[in-house]
């Protein structure tokens, strides 16, 4: 069922160009059904000729299980499913192919899984995505997602992706060690820095947190309304990494590193794993980091591990949250069987089969999302309600961050993380940031703003 | 006799061919192309040298430049010195059994494809989990991100590189050696030459043509670095390695900008450079001249 990546290509790739090489023409012939009075056609969505056959879908080796679920409940669905990296870390594979594709004009999957949210900046100019709000999903059911969940699907109003789960940050803290030592779990960015210092003097060796990921900005500077990455415009960017709440933020983050209660390593690296994954008092991070890194990386034992709201700036009262990640689906324009395709994506991001049950990450899809805390309430893991904080963080990511082409991640990671481990702060390396930024979202093409 | 030689050129002409078709399937048109490309827009329209204008005032390409020239500089005189000096020192151990194990020994790794044998190098630079993590731990690097501080890069890079693919060249230039007469070595050992005499006054002299070859070839190799920055960045998620080379670059261009045509003309580069570096190279070292 699982085919490699180079042997997708189906039988209906002949007919699928020749119809679009037939669109294009009448479209140069007569603007392609421009027949509809002052409204503007251009950018109407054209389905290619429904021809049916098989659905290929992409998935990453996460989401797999999903698509071989499908599977096993619609037997009837012809289906080619094919693994890939899901363009973790911003591989970028999805993009590379699609642009062979679109040069070669045919291979095309039908519907891919990507683990960036960000897609869409380069999709919908690559005419990949297909519109999924004009006509193919209804509204009704678009409106079962969390508020703002699909905020990087939409351009100029369209809905081009669905996003599959929520990455809201929230504090994750072991509650038996907390206890044990008799500490209070912060609820305000000081008393953070303030219990980080306690557990430097007190228990030296144990993290309230990490630095080291390439997302570390978009746990801390996301949450503390840091304005690096303000997408005003779908080519638009205003980069500001030296106002008072980066540096605040900064100092914070250097603060701790010091003292050596924020590693410098990246939770995912084997030096974590060796040294600190056994010794985690707090760590704010993003909703996956449940089931991802304490249950599935660091094998914390059940009953331990609990959560609480982010931290906030004492005296701000709208309370903000970052966010990492959160994959999304995407529906091509180019499948010739768009209805089987669209059950598929609509099965995959909203089935409590699926995002309910089976989905590591916590759904996008609003009901989903209660079937799964519930599960995760009941599967006795996590010490204590998840459902409360989690549900509160979801309405709360701060809204001034945006999603740009340009991977935030990838320039942290090349501009500040080669400084944290030369042991330079992370004030000082602001500046810097700034310039990567604005340099990258140029070479995007991006209207930059500081 | 002379259906003999006939049949031998015919032959000859059939390998000839093979290769001529793969030549041209494989280089010449897609060179070709890549030219068409780097001087048209996206539209197919002449665009003169914009493309290149466009490549040089990137804010990565005169890094990216510095970066491959750095590394290019390492690289060679690594090659050059601990190539030519290994194959002397093989080509003067007696012991055959011997000089036949070490051999294979510096060939295996090339036997690796290139990707795998990078793919080996990311664990061993990983104090976590290398075999030689104590000698990095004593270097002072506890963890992979001080390993690979972008100011480690051009001599992690040549490490790499020299062991993926110096083997190879080691077993060439041993095979160059055996080639000199033993009269010559022997004529000059009876004029009082030592070992260290004999490699500067005849060995090298003879083997200048190798090793000419040889840095022609890597230096092409060593501009198109491509393979060991792509998958230290990826190993690193990004932290080192990232728009390292012009390669990637272009890479990038292509794939992360969506254009095509400015890629191709920073190939189009590589590949002017790679052409004159080799002309120098053959007209100073009278490489097509018949001894």
């Amino acid at each position: 069922m699982t085919a490699k990546l180079d042997s997708g290509t189906s039988q209906g790739n002949g007919r699928r160009r020749i119809a679009s090489l037939a669109c294009g023409v009448a479209l140069l012939l007569s603007a392609c059904g421009s027949g509809g009075g002052a409204v503007s056609t251009r950018n109407e969505f054209k389905p290619v000729e429904q021809t049916g056959g098989k659905v290929t879908v992409w998935v990453d080796s996460t989401r797999l299980a999903a698509a071989q679920l499908y599977q096993k409940q619609h037997p009837s669905v012809p289906m080619e499913i094919v693994t890939y990296d899901g363009n973790a870390n911003g591989s970028n594979y999805l993009q590379t192919k699609v642009s062979l594709f679109n040069r070669t004009g045919g291979g095309w999957p039908d519907v891919v899984f990507s683990s960036q949210n960000n897609e869409t900046t380069w999709a919908v100019q690559a005419k990949f995505t297909a519109p999924l709000n004009k006509g193919l999903l209804p509204q009704s059911l678009l409106d079962g997602w969390a508020p703002g969940a699909n905020d990087p699907c939409t351009v100029d109003g369209t809905l081009h992706c669905l996003r599959n789960d929520l990455s809201q940050t929230v504090l994750w803290y072991d509650a038996t060690l907390m206890k044990q030592w008799g500490y209070q779990v912060p609820t305000t960015w000081e008393q953070y820095e303030a219990l980080g210092k306690q557990v430097a003097a007190e228990h030296p060796g144990y993290l309230v947190g990490s630095a080291g990921d390439t997302f570390t900005p978009e746990i801390y500077l996301w949450a503390g309304k840091c304005g690096a990455n303000q997408i005003t415009g779908p080519k638009a960017v205003t980069v500001n990494t030296t106002s008072p709440a980066c540096t605040r933020m900064a100092a914070l983050l250097d603060t701790l590193i010091k003292n050596g209660t924020l590693s410098v390593s990246s939770v995912f690296s084997s030096d974590f794993g060796k040294n600190h994954a056994g010794k985690i008092l707090m760590m704010p991070g993003p909703a996956w980091y449940g089931g991802a890194l304490f249950q599935g990386t660091f094998k914390v034992p059940a009953g331990r591990i609990a959560v609480a709201p982010m931290p906030q700036w004492s005296g701000d009262n709208t309370p903000s949250v970052g966010n990492v990640g959160g994959g999304t689906w995407l529906l091509s324009a180019h499948s010739a069987n768009l209805k089987a395709a669209t059950d598929f994506l609509t099965w995959v991001t909203t089935s409590d089969d699926y995002q309910g049950k089976v989905a590591p990450g916590y759904p996008a899809y609003g009901p989903a999302a209660r079937t799964w805390l519930a599960n995760q309430n009941s599967s006795g893991y996590y010490a204590g309600d998840i459902a409360a904080p989690l549900q509160a963080a979801a309405g709360q990511v701060w809204p001034g961050w945006g999603y740009g082409q340009f991977s935030q991640e990838a320039i942290w990671a090349a501009t500040v993380t080669p400084g944290l481990n030369a042991g330079k702060s992370i004030v000082s390396m602001l500046p810097d940031w700034q310039n990567a930024i604005v340099n990258r979202a140029r070479a995007d093409g991006y209207q930059v703003n500081q | 006799m002379s259906s003999r030689v006939r049949w031998r050129v015919r032959a000859g002409h059939g390998f000839v061919a093979a290769y001529v078709v793969l030549l041209v399937a494989f280089g010449l048109v897609p060179t070709g192309y890549a030219i068409a490309f780097a001087f048209t827009d996206s539209t197919g329209a002449f665009a003169g040298l914009a493309n290149f204008a466009a490549a040089a005032s990137d804010f990565r390409f005169a890094a990216a430049a510095g970066h491959v020239a750095v590394y290019l500089v390492l690289w060679l005189v690594t090659l050059v010195v601990f190539v030519v000096g290994l194959a002397l020192l093989l080509h003067r151990v007696t012991s055959r059994s011997l000089s036949r194990s070490l051999r294979f020994l510096y060939y295996i790794p090339g036997a690796l494809a290139g990707s795998a044998s990078v793919l080996v190098w990311l664990f061993l630079l990983d104090p976590a989990v290398s075999p030689a993590g104590f000698l990095l731990r004593a270097f002072g690097f506890d963890t992979f991100g001080q390993v690979v501080a972008p100011e480690h890069l051009p001599v992690l890079f040549t490490l790499i590189a020299f062991w993926t693919g110096a083997g190879g060249w080691i077993v060439v230039m041993y095979g160059a050696l055996n080639t000199i007469s033993p009269d010559l070595i022997e004529a000059a050992r009876i004029d009082g030459a030592g070992a260290w005499q004999t490699a500067r006054r005849v060995q090298l002299p003879l083997l200048r043509k190798w090793i000419v070859y040889m840095v022609i070839l890597a230096f092409a190799g060593g501009t198109q670095l491509f393979v060991e920055p792509q998958l230290l960045s990826q190993a690193s998620v990004g932290v080192a390695g990232r728009d390292y080379s012009l390669n990637q670059l272009s890479y990038d261009f292509a794939f992360r900008n969506d254009n095509v045509n400015t890629a191709a003309a920073v190939s189009v580069e590589l590949l002017l450079v790679g052409l004159v570096a080799a002309g120098v190279f053959v007209v100073r070292s009278r490489f097509f001249d018949a001894d």
